[in-house]
């Protein structure tokens, strides 16, 4: 099964760092850097798993999530979403707008993975 | 005839007899029956003290000597109280509404409260009174010479009788002129004493006078005859000398310190005036009856070289009557005690409240503090000043041994009426000053001084030389004839010059001074008494409505507090009521209840209205403005406090917003810093454990990846610069290092500087000309505002061959350097957050922190310029102005 997952991330560098380690694990990686017309994109490819920079050009992930929840069938979703911010009450917002993980930046790349998976599990589970 | 001894006797007796009188009058006083002692008699009586030994031995002696003219010292005063008792009850009504002790204290008080003023009316009264004592201890030593002469075996010595006199007096005054310190400064048992002693001399003179008419002359017609073939009848009238001493006598009778004390000071009743009016012309009338028949028959009975002026002691005498003799003794004692009495009092009141007080209060450092030692200090200062004016007037006898009677008592009468002119202007004229007063009593005093009493009494006193030829040898300055004017009599030459000059200096210096507001408010006081107050001040309650004293004092004290201090009072009355009876001593003390809560000048004038025993004065309701402006003026206090609180709040609260707007940015700022510190940290993170964790990358790979941490890892350092030269920037703490130098050199540096390594072509565009310009400014940091602005551009600028025009200008006298690009240009709504920390208006990442032009814009304002952007230039534009002179403003 293509397991897909979409990456919306402003930072280059972070996205190919991610790109690589989701490859490796047999994802097919689609990458977006803006947040204004993020919700399209989303709906359109309608991925396996999301993963949302907070901090975005246009628009912040925070209101990216909760567009999204706002809409048929992105209820459940696995969305993991990254910040720099990592402050408590960035972490309350996120949980409110109804993320699946939230994580702060830097992160090990192996707690990238191993979140991508729980969410994958969680998610495929009947 | 009457042994010396009897004599002495007889006189201790009366002394004695005297005491009696005015220690029973007193004891009457204090226990309240004195309604007897408040007769218009009395006071009449008592106004006899004008009748001194003089008057009594004097008068016969005058007439002996200058026939009728003796009669105008009866004349004055009788004049004075027919033709003049309402500017007398005037004077008492100023005095009592007042409260006046002496002449001195009325003066005083009349121009402004002046002590100098007191003290020079004090030093003159003593001056000339001093003599007119010396006068009765010559007359009753005279006395007891007459007879001692018959008399060989009595222990009469000359000199000592006189002492004993004085001493003798002095006593007596200091008993019943000090015994206690009444705030109205009345003797009653001094005053029925003396009205005693105006009985005896009166029943004496006619005493002796029926004797002589009838005993000696046989009858009323004989003697008439008797008198019409004397020289007596014959003589002429001088009549300067008549008018003269007729205006002497009456202004002595109103300027003499003795005469105000029993009739302004000693008066109980206004009313007393109006009897007085007539019965004391009536009682000098009585007095002077029989003055030319003694006369007459002394000059012709008496041997030749007899002194005229014992006439009244040695005709009855030598006629062989001893009872009449001592009656006639006992008449002229009675005159010289009562003037030494009631002048000692006078005197030394005045003397002891202006000059020994004052001093002492001085000496006590000005703490005036009234407590119950000053009342014995005052009685202490006052015995002394009756016994040191008792000494003088004793060793002003002992030292010049008398004159002629009369001529004393008319010297001392002249001294006196230099009062006149400013105790008549202050009470009848609102324009009379202080200083007019005092340069015209100086004036009059000195005239006097010089003109007549040195002259006058004591011939050692002024040089022949100046007598003859004047002072300083100024022949106009001739005591006797100044100005030149000669052929006047002494006195009236003295008296016109001195009252004269006296009274137009006052005048004149009065119309050209400006009293001070206390003398108006005096001024106005005397001048208008009538309309101020109704009676003395103090309270009498007859009239006073208990229930509106309640009424208003439960609105000021309280109801509760009020109803309890009415209950308590009116239980210590004797409890027939819930109301107490206004009595004097209650409303004194509910005056000074209200005076805690609304000030004593605000409780005196509301009982006031209420009692209506006492009209509201001026002086009262200046005090009620007085603590009504303290009042307003600390309440405006207490407003301009309370709006300073506000202010202060307000600005509590103004600086605590900024406070938690600079806490929210300082927030934000942490959060900003964090955020663009972990973002790089996120990629190097990331690819440094690629590069460990997984195994068989392509070389090319691992460049690549080791490459990108490089980049973070420049990213970050820059960052950590730019946060640092931020703070550094922002905090003050730098400092400029000021070179001069050149613009265009600059501008060359700043462009190699940003476009070196740079794979981007960027073409800038310039006009080296226009850039020759000189400066003095931090080259450095001006340069790096330059390299950041370049590096935007070449940054930033989207269009496809880019172009960077650096172009200078001078706008207004400064010195601008335009950089203005081809690309689109920032976003109208972007263009105020330029210059805001880790504002970032492109989404493309140019690997800043959005920190560039916030240090730029903190740059330029430490050299005194400014960084702007230029909007509808195109492109982007930024414009740097450098500092007006060229010259940084130095940090």
């Amino acid at each position: 099964m293509n397991r897909r997952v979409l990456l919306i991330e402003d930072e280059p560098n972070i996205t190919e760092a991610i790109r690589f380690l989701l490859s490796r694990e047999g994802w097919q990686v689609q990458t977006h850097a803006d947040g204004a017309d993020a919700v399209d994109v989303i709906t359109a490819a309608a991925p396996d798993l999301l993963i949302l920079d907070v901090m975005l050009p246009g628009k912040s992930g925070m209101d990216i999530l909760k567009e999204l929840r706002a809409l048929d069938g992105m209820q459940d979703l696995p969305v993991l979403m990254l910040t720099a911010r990592g402050q408590a009450r960035d972490r309350d917002m996120a949980e409110k707008a109804g993320v699946s993980r939230f994580m702060t930046k830097p992160f090990s790349n192996a707690e990238v993975l191993t979140a991508v998976r729980d969410l994958h599990a969680q998610a495929s589970r009947p | 005839m009457a042994s010396l001894n009897v004599l002495i006797l007889v006189c201790l007796g009366y002394v004695v007899f005297l005491f009696g009188v005015a220690f029973a009058s007193d004891r009457l006083a204090a226990t309240g029956r004195i309604r007897w002692l408040r007769s218009p008699l009395i006071y009449t009586l008592s106004l006899s003290i004008y009748c001194t030994a003089w008057t009594f031995y004097g008068a016969v002696g005058y007439a002996a000597r200058s026939g009728l003219e003796f009669v105008t010292i009866y004349l004055g005063p009788t004049l004075v109280m027919i033709g003049w008792w309402w500017g007398l009850r005037k004077l008492v009504r100023v005095g009592r509404s007042q409260r006046v002790t002496s002449i001195a204290d009325l003066i005083s008080s009349r121009f402004g409260k002046s002590n100098v003023l007191a003290i020079c009316v004090t030093v003159l009264a003593v001056i000339a009174v001093t003599p007119y004592i010396a006068l009765q201890l010559q007359s009753i030593t005279l006395s007891f010479s007459i007879f001692a002469e018959g008399d060989p075996d009595g222990f009469y010595r000359e000199g000592s009788s006189a002492f004993w006199v004085a001493a003798g007096l002095a006593v007596f005054a200091i008993l019943f002129g000090t015994r206690n310190l009444d705030a109205n400064e009345r003797h009653h048992g001094v005053v029925t004493a003396i009205a005693i002693e105006a009985v005896v001399k009166l029943v004496a003179l006619l005493a002796v006078g029926a004797f002589v008419v009838w005993g000696i002359g046989g009858g009323i017609e004989p003697m008439l005859q008797r008198i019409d073939q004397s020289e007596i009848g014959a003589w002429t009238i001088d009549k300067s000398r008549w008018a003269t001493i007729t205006f002497l006598a009456a202004a002595a009778f109103v300027c003499l310190p003795r005469m105000f004390q029993v009739m302004v000071v000693e008066n109980d009743d206004e009313r007393h005036l109006r009897t007085a009016a007539w019965a004391f012309p009536l009682y000098l009338l009585l007095m002077s009856l029989f003055v030319v028949p003694i006369a007459v028959v002394g000059l012709d009975l008496m041997p030749e070289g007899a002194n005229p002026d014992l006439f009244v002691l040695t005709i009855p005498l030598a006629q062989g009557e001893g009872g009449l003799a001592m009656l006639a003794f006992l008449g002229g004692f009675s005159s010289a005690t009562s003037m030494v009495i009631v002048a000692a009092m006078a005197l030394s009141t005045m003397v002891s409240n202006h000059i020994v007080m004052p001093i002492w209060l001085y000496s006590q450092g000005g703490g005036a503090s009234v407590s119950g030692d000053v009342r014995n200090i005052v009685l202490f200062s006052r015995r002394v000043s009756i016994a040191v004016i008792m000494g003088l007037g004793y060793f002003y006898f002992r030292f010049t041994g008398g004159g002629a009677l009369a001529s004393i008592g008319l010297i001392a009468f002249a001294g006196i009426a230099q009062i006149l002119p400013a105790l008549v202007g202050g009470l009848f004229w609102r324009g009379a000053t202080r200083t007019g007063a005092l340069v015209g009593l100086s004036i009059g005093f000195l005239l006097w001084l010089y003109t007549l009493l040195l002259p006058g009494i004591g011939s050692g006193l002024l040089s022949e030389s100046v007598m003859t030829n004047g002072l300083f040898g100024w022949h106009w300055l001739r005591p006797d004839a100044l100005f030149g004017i000669t052929g006047l009599d002494p006195t009236v030459h003295s008296v016109m010059w001195s009252l004269s000059l006296n009274t137009v200096a006052f005048c004149f210096v009065s119309l050209l001074s400006f009293p001070s507001p206390l003398e108006r408010l005096q001024g106005a006081q005397f001048v208008n008494v009538f309309d101020h107050s109704a009676g003395p001040r103090g309270w009498t309650g007859s009239v006073a409505q208990s229930e509106d004293l309640m009424i208003m004092s439960q609105r000021i004290l309280g109801a509760r507090e009020a109803q309890e201090f009415f209950h308590t009072e009116a239980l210590q009355q004797g409890g027939r009521g819930v109301l107490p009876d206004p009595t004097p001593a209650f409303l004194e003390r509910l005056e000074r209840e209200l005076g805690g809560s609304v000030g004593a000048a605000a409780a005196h004038a509301m009982i006031g209205q209420i009692v209506g025993g006492s009209s509201v004065s001026v002086q009262d309701l200046l005090a009620v403005a007085d603590e009504s402006a303290q009042l307003m003026e600390y309440s405006s206090q207490l407003e301009a406090k309370s709006s300073e609180l506000s202010r202060t709040a307000r600005k509590l609260q103004e600086a605590n917003e900024k406070l938690t707007q600079i806490s929210l940015q300082k927030d934000a700022f942490l959060s900003q810093v964090s955020h663009e510190l972990r973002t790089p940290m996120t990629s190097i993170r990331a690819f440094s454990e690629i590069l460990r964790d997984t195994d068989g990358l392509l070389p090319e790979d691992k460049t690549h990846y080791a490459t990108i941490i490089h980049d973070e890892a420049l990213r970050l350092t820059r960052l950590l610069d730019d946060l640092l030269d931020l703070s550094v920037l922002e905090s003050g703490q730098v400092s400029l290092n000021l070179r001069d130098g050149r613009l265009d050199a600059v501008l060359d540096r700043a462009l190699d500087s940003a476009l070196a390594g740079s794979t981007r072509k960027l073409l800038v565009k310039r006009q080296k000309s226009t850039e020759r310009i000189a400066l003095r400014s931090d080259l450095d940091r001006l340069g790096q505002v330059f390299i950041n602005l370049i590096a935007n551009a070449q940054k930033y600028c989207d269009a496809r061959h880019p172009i960077l025009t650096i172009s200078v200008h001078d706008v207004g006298g400064q010195v601008v350097v335009d950089f203005i690009d081809n690309g689109s240009g920032i976003p109208a709504e972007a263009q105020s957050m330029v210059f805001e920390k880790f504002a970032r208006v492109s989404s493309e990442k140019a690997g800043g922190a959005g920190l560039g032009l916030a240090i730029c814009r903190e740059i330029m304002q430490r050299l005194g310029g400014n960084v702007t952007y230029l909007a509808g230039q195109g492109g982007a534009g930024f414009r740097v102005s450098l500092a007006t002179n060229q010259e940084m403003a130095a940090e």
